[in-house]
C-alpha cells in the first residue's frame, strides 16, 4: 500500500529554489534512504514533510495516506502519524522531557479519539522504551534536551519516535556527530521499529548508518533532484566513489 | 485637568477627616507620624518622570483623579462573593475590604500559641504599646511620596506578630479586596509583620477587586525579620484592568535572617511594586523573586532597592516578565552596598519575553558600591517565543495554542520553581496557568512566527 507519494515537488527558501522536482513513492513496510552531499536539499525535504511552514512549496503535490499533506499543519501531520527526528533537536528549558512526551502522546490520542494517559499509566511504557535506548531515567525529569550531549539528544529523538509510534518516520541525519556506540544504539532502536505497517525514510550523508538499518531503496539527491535510485548496493557504491562522480553526471546532464 | 494645589486640597480634606476619626487619633506618637507623613506628601507631591526612581512610570493618572477614602465598602459583601478568592490549605485568611479589616469575612483558622494575626486598627486601639516600637520605624517617607501618603492615612491593615521560636507551618493569607462602591475610591492599607528571633512563617498578600471602576490601593508593609528568622512573603496582584496599585514592602533583616520575597503581578492597570530590604545584620540572605505578566495597556513596574548594610550578606533578584499587546513593564533593580558591608554577594537577573511589537520593557540595573571586597553581578535579556521550539512541539502533535502556552509556562516556571512546594505555589500556579492560557489563545500565532524566524537567535543580552 502506498503511504507517501511525492510528485514533482518544488520548494523555495528565500526565493532560492532548493528542491527542483522530486518524485518519490514510499509504501508501508519499506525503508528508504535519501543520500546526498551537503546542500543537496535532503533536510529541506524532511522539513517539508514535517510541515515546517517556512518552506514555500512552489509546485508539486504530496499525498500521505490518501490525503493532501501540504494542506496539513505540523501538529496535524504528527497526529496523522508523521514523525521527524530532528537533525538539531531543540532545547526547551522549563518543560521536563517526561511531561513533553506525555503531552505529545495525549495530543495524538485525543486526535484519534483514544483515552488520554495519566502519569501513572505512562510510566511503564516510558520505562520500556528508555531501556530499549539504554537511556538514564534521570534524563526524563530534566528539561527537554537541555544540557544533553549530542548522543543523548539523538537518542531522545528515537525515544520519542518509539513512544509515539508513527506510521511514517523520517530520520534527518540522525547519525551525524554520533560515535560508533551511540550509532549502534540509535540504529538498533530504529531497526526494532521496522514493521510491515510502518515506513521509514533515513536521510543521511554517510553510508555508515545503513550498515545497521539496511534500506530497501536508496535515492541519491543532488542539487534538488533525485539523480539515481536503486537498492542498498547503491549506498556502497557511493561510499566507494563519493558523490563527486554523480555531481559530475548532473552537471553534464544539465544544460548551462 | 486638576492642578497640584487642587490635588492637595482633595487629600487635605480626606486627611482632616481621617485624623479626627481614625483609630488612635488621641495617641501623640501616631498623630505625629500621620502629620509628618502628610507634611512630606504636601511638600513633594506625586513623583514625576524627572524623579530618577520614577523615570519610566508616569503616575499622572493617579494624581489627576480625585480619589476619596473608601469608607463603607464591606456592608454589602457576602461570604459567597469571596468564595472564588479563598486559598486552600492556608492557616488563616484575613480579609480587608478597601483596606479595612473585615473580621466577619475572615477565616480565623488555628495558629500556634502566642501568635497574633489581626487588624492593625484594633491593635492600635487595644494594644498600642506593641505597635509603637515598630510602626513607621523602618519606612523612609522621605524616599517615596506614596509611602508618605500611606503614612498620613495609616490606620488599618494587617498586624502579624510571631513570637520567638515559633514555627508557623501553613501560610498566613491576607486578602485585600477593593470594591468599586464609590466613584473613585482609595485605600492605604498598612501592614505590620513582626517576626521575633528564630521564628518561621509564610505571609501572602493577595490583591483582588470585585467591581469595576477606578480604585487606588496604596499599600505599605513593614516586615521585621528578627535574627535567624526564615520568612517568605508573597505579593499577588490580580485586580481588574482599571485598578491602580502601588505597594511597598520594607524588610528589616536581622542577623542571619533568611527572607524570600515573591512578587506576582498579573492584574491592574498601573502597578508599581517596591521591594526594599535592608540587610542590617551580619550573614543575612534575601531572595527577591518576581514574575510579571501584562497584556492590553497594563503598566507593571518592579522597583527594588536592596541595601547591604552588614558584612557577609547575600542577595538575589530574579525577575521574569511576559508582555503582550501594549503592555509596558519596568525592572529597576538598585543595589546599594554600604561601606561596612564587606563580602557582599549580590546578583540580579531580569529576563523578558515580548510577544508583540507594541509591548515594551525598560530594564535598569543600578549598583552603588561603597565597600571594596564584594561580588555584584547583573544581567538582562529580552526575547520572543522561539520559533524553533514552537515548531518542535507542534511537530510532535501539540497544537499551536497549547505549544505557545507550554513555552510561556516554561518561562514563567523559572520563577515558580523558586517558590516552595505547597498551597501558595499551587495557588500561584493556577493563576498563572489561567493568565497564560488566555494569552496563548489571543496570540497571533503564525504571522508573528514567520517574521521572527529572520531574527535567528532570539535572545538579546543587555548590559
Amino acid at each position: 500500500m502506498c503511504l507517501l507519494e511525492i510528485k514533482s515537488l518544488h520548494v523555495k527558501v528565500d526565493n532560492h529554489e532548493i528542491l527542483k522536482g522530486i518524485d518519490l513513492k514510499v509504501n508501508v513496510g519499506e525503508v528508504h534512504s535519501i543520500m546526498g552531499p551537503n546542500g543537496s536539499g535532503k533536510s529541506t525535504l524532511a522539513q517539508v514533510l514535517a510541515r515546517r511552514e517556512t518552506y514555500a512549496v512552489s509546485a508539486g503535490e504530496v499525498s500521505y495516506n490518501g490525503r493532501d499533506l501540504l494542506a496539513m499543519k505540523p501538529e496535524e501531520a504528527a497526529c496523522e502519524g508523521i514523525f521527524m527526528a530532528f537533525q538539531y533537536p531543540v532545547e526547551i528549558s522549563g518543560i521536563s522531557n517526561a511531561y513533553f512526551l506525555r503531552s505529545a502522546l495525549n495530543a495524538i490520542h485525543r486526535y484519534r479519539g483514544l483515552d488520554e494517559m495519566d502519569a501513572m499509566d505512562f510510566l511503564p511504557l516510558f520505562r520500556e522504551k528508555l531501556k530499549l535506548l539504554d537511556m538514564d531515567e534521570k534524563l526524563m525529569n530534566r528539561s527537554v534536551n537541555e544540557g544533553f550531549s549530542g548522543g543523548e539528544k539523538k537518542r531522545n529523538e528515537i525515544l520519542q519516535m518509539a513512544v509515539l509510534e508513527p506510521k511514517l518516520a523520517i530520520l534527518d541525519e540522525t547519525d551525524s556527530g554520533l560515535d560508533i556506540d551511540a550509532l549502534k544504539i540509535v540504529a538498533q532502536g530504529v531497526d526494532a521499529m521496522r514493521n510491515p505497517e510502518r515506513a521509514i525514510i533515513v536521510v543521511t550523508h554517510y553510508q555508515r548508518l545503513l550498515n545497521y538499518i539496511v534500506p530497501d531503496f536508496v535515492h541519491v539527491l543532488v542539487d534538488g533532484r533525485i539523480v539515481r535510485s536503486g537498492g542498498p548496493e547503491l549506498a556502497l557504491e557511493l561510499e566507494e566513489k563519493g558523490y563527486g562522480s554523480m555531481e559530475a553526471e548532473v552537471r553534464h546532464a544539465t544544460p548551462v | 485637568m486638576i492642578t497640584p494645589t487642587q490635588q492637595l486640597e482633595n487629600y487635605l480634606e480626606s486627611f482632616s477627616e481621617c485624623e479626627k476619626l481614625a483609630a488612635g487619633h488621641a495617641l501623640p506618637w501616631l498623630r505625629k507620624l500621620r502629620r509628618d507623613g502628610f507634611a512630606r506628601f504636601c511638600e513633594v507631591g506625586f513623583p514625576t518622570t524627572h524623579d530618577e526612581d520614577w523615570r519610566f512610570t508616569n503616575v499622572s493618572a493617579i494624581a489627576q483623579t480625585p480619589f476619596r477614602l473608601a469608607r463603607n465598602g464591606r456592608a454589602r459583601l457576602s461570604q459567597q462573593e469571596l468564595e472564588p478568592y479563598r486559598v486552600a490549605g492556608v492557616a488563616c485568611q484575613l480579609v480587608f475590604v478597601n483596606g479595612r479589616f473585615a473580621r466577619e469575612l475572615s477565616l480565623p483558622g488555628k495558629l500556634p500559641d502566642g501568635m497574633k494575626v489581626s487588624g492593625l486598627a484594633g491593635e492600635i486601639s487595644g494594644n498600642p504599646g506593641a505597635i509603637e516600637p515598630h510602626l513607621g520605624r523602618y519606612l523612609d517617607i522621605d524616599r517615596d511620596a506614596f509611602c508618605a501618603l500611606n503614612t498620613a492615612f495609616v490606620e488599618d491593615g494587617a498586624y502579624v506578630h510571631i513570637p520567638r521560636g515559633t514555627l508557623v507551618e501553613q501560610p498566613i493569607c491576607l486578602l485585600f479586596v477593593s470594591t468599586g462602591d464609590d466613584a473613585s475610591s482609595m485605600s492605604h492599607p498598612r501592614n505590620l509583620i513582626v517576626a521575633e528571633e528564630d521564628s518561621q512563617a509564610t505571609i501572602v498578600e493577595d490583591y483582588v477587586s470585585l467591581d469595576g471602576g477606578a480604585v487606588f490601593c496604596n499599600t505599605v508593609t513593614e516586615l521585621v525579620a528578627g535574627d535567624h528568622t526564615v520568612l517568605s512573603h508573597y505579593m499577588i496582584e490580580r485586580e481588574h484592568e482599571e485598578a491602580f496599585n502601588i505597594s511597598t514592602l520594607r524588610i528589616q533583616q536581622g542577623r542571619s535572617a533568611n527572607v524570600v520575597s515573591h512578587s506576582v503581578l498579573l492584574g491592574g492597570a498601573l502597578v508599581r511594586n517596591n521591594v526594599h530590604p535592608v540587610l542590617a545584620g551580619e550573614g543575612g540572605e534575601c531572595l527577591i523573586n518576581g514574575l510579571f505578566i501584562g497584556n492590553g495597556h497594563q503598566y507593571l513596574d518592579n522597583y527594588m532597592l536592596v541595601e547591604h548594610a552588614s558584612p557577609r550578606c547575600g542577595s538575589r533578584q530574579f525577575y521574569n516578565g511576559i508582555l503582550d499587546g501594549h503592555a509596558h513593564g519596568v525592572f529597576h533593580g538598585r543595589i546599594i552596598v554600604h561601606q561596612d558591608a564587606q563580602k557582599t554577594d549580590a546578583k540580579q537577573t531580569n529576563r523578558n519575553l515580548l510577544l508583540s511589537d507594541d509591548a515594551q520593557i525598560d530594564t535598569k540595573p543600578q549598583l552603588e558600591i561603597y565597600a571594596d571586597d564584594v561580588k555584584c553581578t547583573h544581567g538582562a535579556t529580552i526575547g520572543q517565543i522561539e520559533v524553533d521550539a514552537l515548531f518542535y512541539l507542534r511537530s510532535r502533535g501539540i497544537d499551536e495554542v497549547s505549544a505557545r502556552k507550554l513555552l510561556l509556562f516554561a518561562f514563567a516556571s523559572e520563577c515558580l520553581d523558586r517558590m516552595k512546594q505547597g498551597p501558595v505555589r499551587r495557588h500561584v500556579e493556577e493563576l498563572i496557568n489561567r493568565c497564560l492560557l488566555q494569552m496563548a489563545n489571543s496570540a497571533p500565532g503564525a504571522s508573528t512566527g514567520i517574521r521572527r524566524e529572520d531574527t535567528g537567535r532570539n535572545w538579546e543580552e543587555i548590559g
